[in-house]
C-alpha cells in the first residue's frame, strides 16, 4: 500500500515535470513529436532505476565516514559515469535497444529530474525498496508529461497565435494549462 | 590598446544582462527560473546562489583549461561546479537558513543548471581568466535580474505581497494561481513574449541550442530537430 501511495504521489500528484519542475529543458525540448518523447521518457525510466541503485549503497558510504556533504558531487559524479558506461554497453551488446534509447542517453546526464530523484530518495530517508519505486514513479510521471504535452504541442502548430507569442511563449503558455490540470490530483493523497 | 580591452571587458560584462540574458533569450535554466520564484526574494537567493557558483567554476576551469583532457572535460567541469554548489550550500546554511530551506532541493541542483556548464563549455573553457570570471558575474546578474522579475510578479498578483511586505488592496483580492506551478509556465512565456516585442524580433521556434552543453549529441537525435519542419508548420 505503501508502495502504491509512492508511485500515484510521484506519477500524478507530484509530477515532477508539471509540479516540481525538473527536467524542464528536456520536457520543452524533447517533446515535439510521440515519438522522441516516448525514446526520452524510457530513457530516463532506465537510468533513474539505475541511478537510484548505484546511488544508494553509495550514499551508505558517505553516511559511514560521515561526509553526507559530498552527496551532490558523489551523485553526479556517479550518474555521468553511469550514463556513459551503460551507452557503451549498450552499444557493444544490444545495437537496437541503443539505437532506440542510446541517442538521448547523453542529454540525461544533466537533467536535472534524475540527480533530482537521488537527492529525494535520500532526503526523505526511503529504504532501497521505496527509493526504486519512487524512481520509477517519478520516470513514469515524467514519461507521462511528455507524451500528453507532445499531443498538446502539436495541435499548437496548427492554430493561429500571434505573432510575438509563437514558439516558446506559447509552449510556455499551453504547459501552463496542462499543469493546471494537474493539479485537479493534488487532493488524491492525503 | 587599454581602451579597446576595458571595452572588450565590458562587452564580456554586459552581453549577459540583456543581449544574451541566459534566461528570456537563451532560454537555458528553466528549472529553477520557473521553480523557485513563487517569491521575489527566493529568486534573488537563487540568482545569487547561482552568480557566485557561476563565477568561481568559470575562473577555475578558465585556469584549468589546459589542464583538463578534452575527452574527460564534461565530467570534470561537473565536478568542478559541484564542489562550488557544496560550498554555497554550505555557507547559505549557515548564514541564510530560510532562504537554505526555501530553495530546498534547487540549491543542490545548481549542479546541473545549463547556464552553468553551457558557460564552461561554451566560453571559459577557451578564454583568459579575467574575461571568464566577467562572463560569469554578467550571465549571472542576467539570471539574477530574470529571476527576481518573474518572482516580483508572482508574489505581487498571487500573494499580494514584495518581499514579504503586503501591498494594501491587492493582498485581499490574491490571484493564487500565480504562486502555483502553472502561474509559473505562464508568467515566464508572457516575459518571453514581451521581451521578443520589445526586442521587436521573430520569438525563437525552438529552444536555446547554441548555449546548450549537448549541442552536438543533440543534433544526431532530432531532440532539437526539425526546426524547419516546425517553423514550417507554425507559419
Amino acid at each position: 500500500m505503501e508502495y502504491i501511495l509512492i508511485l500515484v504521489g510521484t506519477v500524478l500528484v507530484n509530477n515532477i515535470v508539471l509540479s516540481q519542475f525538473m527536467g524542464i529543458c528536456a520536457f520543452l525540448g524533447v517533446s515535439k513529436q510521440m515519438k522522441s518523447s516516448l525514446g526520452m521518457g524510457a530513457a530516463v525510466i532506465f537510468v533513474m532505476v539505475c541511478a537510484t541503485l548505484c546511488t544508494y549503497p553509495i550514499y551508505m558510504l558517505l553516511e559511514k565516514f560521515e561526509i553526507t556533504y559530498l552527496k551532490t558531487v558523489a551523485f553526479i559524479l556517479v550518474i555521468a559515469l553511469f550514463v556513459q558506461m551503460v551507452e557503451m554497453i549498450l552499444k557493444k551488446v544490444m545495437p537496437p535497444l541503443y539505437k532506440a534509447l542510446g541517442i538521448y542517453l547523453p542529454l540525461i546526464t544533466t537533467n536535472c529530474a534524475v540527480l533530482g530523484v537521488t537527492i529525494t530518495n535520500v532526503d526523505e530517508s526511503y529504504n532501497l525498496a521505496q527509493s526504486v519505486v519512487n524512481a520509477l514513479g517519478t520516470g513514469i510521471g515524467f514519461t507521462l508529461a511528455l507524451l500528453l504535452f507532445s499531443g498538446v504541442r502539436s495541435k499548437i502548430n496548427d492554430s493561429k497565435i500571434p505573432e510575438t507569442f509563437r514558439g516558446v511563449p506559447a509552449t510556455l503558455i499551453a504547459a501552463s494549462i496542462v499543469s493546471l490540470s494537474f493539479m485537479g490530483f493534488s487532493g488524491l493523497i492525503g | 590598446m587599454s581602451n579597446s580591452s576595458a571595452k572588450g571587458s565590458m562587452f564580456e560584462l554586459t552581453k549577459g544582462i540583456i543581449k544574451e540574458n541566459p534566461v528570456l533569450v537563451g532560454l537555458l535554466g528553466m528549472c529553477p527560473t520557473l521553480a523557485v520564484t513563487n517569491q521575489a526574494i527566493n529568486g534573488l537567493g537563487m540568482g545569487v546562489a547561482t552568480t557566485f557558483v557561476l563565477i568561481c567554476s568559470n575562473i577555475v576551469i578558465s585556469l584549468l583549461k589546459k589542464v583538463i583532457p578534452s575527452t574527460v572535460r564534461l565530467p570534470s567541469f561537473i565536478v568542478i561546479i559541484a564542489g562550488f554548489v557544496t560550498l554555497i550550500e554550505f555557507l547559505l546554511k549557515c548564514y541564510l537558513p530560510t532562504i537554505y530551506s526555501a530553495l530546498g532541493i534547487f540549491l543542490p541542483l545548481i549542479t546541473v543548471n545549463c547556464i552553468i556548464l553551457g558557460r564552461a563549455e561554451a566560453f571559459a573553457s577557451k578564454n583568459k581568466v579575467v574575461a571568464s570570471a566577467l562572463d560569469g558575474l554578467g550571465m549571472g546578474i542576467g539570471f539574477t535580474i530574470a529571476l527576481f522579475a518573474m518572482g516580483s510578479i508572482r508574489e505581487i498578483l498571487g500573494a499580494g505581497s514584495f518581499m514579504g511586505m503586503k501591498i494594501p488592496v491587492l493582498c485581499d483580492n490574491s490571484m493564487v494561481m500565480f504562486i502555483m506551478p502553472a502561474g509559473g509556465f505562464f508568467v515566464l512565456g508572457c516575459i518571453i513574449a514581451l521581451v521578443n516585442k520589445l526586442a521587436n524580433k521573430k520569438p525563437p521556434a525552438e529552444l536555446g541550442c547554441s548555449g546548450c552543453p549537448h549541442a552536438d549529441s543533440c543534433k544526431n537525435i532530432g531532440a532539437c530537430e526539425n526546426k524547419e519542419a516546425t517553423q514550417g508548420g507554425a507559419q
